[in-house]
């Protein structure tokens, strides 16, 4: 379905060896963030996916090969962009903190 | 038509949640978002138990439709105000859903849920109790949908907008990224179809794009041909509704269609053209 699963890391069922997988998790002063907007957009910049991120602030996305960027969304917080590279058959943990 | 007539600021709805004769509504694929917290008074729809029939592959029935809006306590002349999550596309396409059946007063908040959560506005558990109703609804308006082979028929007669992902147009992505690579036999694109992410009618809190900004994105951009009809499709008929709305709804082209089976019906039919970029 076009929206979003819920954000685990649990890994079972998938099988990891046909996916570009970039995952991680989002946190603020340290805590994990529940309820924070992760996009993915791609080497130009264009609007992917987004994801919300689980009460235990992670996220996941199912990418292609190549550069990506995470564009992380939290209520009263600026923008904040990472940079991402995403690998065919590797999980790629990336995790953001957002300012306190 | 104009802007105000289909969407509602958070600033709006805020200051109308106890409003007699109007009614939020959110629409969301995962439910429990709503379980969670949702905006105060607001009932819950489900984009496929209660909007999809659970045999076929169709809406559900004007008589089930009926059924479902009188036990969620909705009038005919209430102002049903949709939000949810994903940008709106849900609500969106509850939107389309709920003209396609006639209703008369349907707009959608901007920038959802989204919006809502990012302003850091409240959020409440409790479940509003609303009398029942007794629903009437139209036949199906079948001036804003599109099936398969009216969808064949207007390759390279019709405007045709594929608003998925540039990756899944190209073929190199068979569903969104943030989703297992699962679902249609074939990935590509329908033949003469542009693509215009309907990420692009939004602005990154999910509200959309001022009208200027949407007819350049469509027309100069793009290169949509407004004295042609227009099919939107994605890849299940949510991200299409949204863009959808853009096009017919906010800047008021006339004929423009929602092809709902979208690309996992075509990209799964036999025998029909397919381009493929990569």
């Amino acid at each position: 379905m076009c929206g979003a699963p819920a954000q685990t890391l649990d890994l079972e069922g998938i099988d990891v060896a046909k996916e570009s997988i970039v995952q991680g998790t989002v946190s603020r002063g340290g805590s994990p963030l529940g309820g924070a907007y992760v996009r993915l957009l791609d080497s130009s910049g264009e609007f992917t996916a987004e994801v919300v991120t689980s009460a235990t602030g992670a996220f996941r996305f199912f990418a292609a090969p190549g550069d990506w960027t995470l564009r992380t969304l939290a209520p009263k917080a600026a923008p904040l962009d990472t940079a991402v590279t995403a690998v065919l058959g590797d999980v790629v943990e990336t995790d953001v903190e957002v300012p306190a | 038509m104009s802007r105000a007539d289909v969407l509602v600021t958070a600033d709006w709805a805020a200051d109308n949640l106890n409003t007699p004769g109007i009614v939020l509504v959110e629409v969301d694929e995962d439910t429990s978002a709503y379980d969670t917290g949702h905006i105060e008074g607001a009932v819950k729809l489900d984009w496929k138990s209660d909007l999809q029939d659970q045999v076929i592959r169709d809406f559900v029935s004007k008589e089930k439709f009926e059924a479902l809006l009188s036990a969620k306590g909705i009038s005919n002349d209430d102002t049903v105000i949709l939000y949810g999550g994903n940008n709106n596309w849900f609500a969106a396409y509850a939107y389309w859903y709920f003209k396609l059946y006639g209703h008369s007063d349907v707009k959608l908040l901007d920038g959802g849920r989204k919006k809502w959560e990012l302003d850091g506005r409240e959020l409440t558990t409790d479940t509003p109790a609303r009398d029942k109703t007794s629903y009437t609804a139209k036949e199906q308006d079948k001036t804003i949908r599109a099936f398969r082979d009216e969808t064949i028929e207007a390759i390279g007669k019709k405007n045709l907008i594929d608003v998925r992902s540039p990756d899944e147009f190209s073929g190199k992505l068979l569903a969104p990224a943030h989703l297992p690579q699962e679902q249609s036999q074939r990935a590509g694109h329908i033949p003469t179809a542009l693509n215009v992410p309907w990420s692009k009618a939004a602005n990154d809190d999910g509200t959309f794009r001022s009208d200027d900004e949407l007819r350049k994105l469509y027309v100069e951009e793009a290169g949509l041909d407004t004295s042609k009809p227009t099919i939107a499709y994605c890849r299940i008929g949510e991200r299409s509704s949204h863009t959808w709305f853009a096009l017919h709804e906010l800047l008021g082209e006339k004929d423009v269609k929602n092809y709902d089976g979208s690309w996992t019906e075509y990209g799964s039919l036999v025998g029909v053209p397919v381009e493929k970029d990569v």
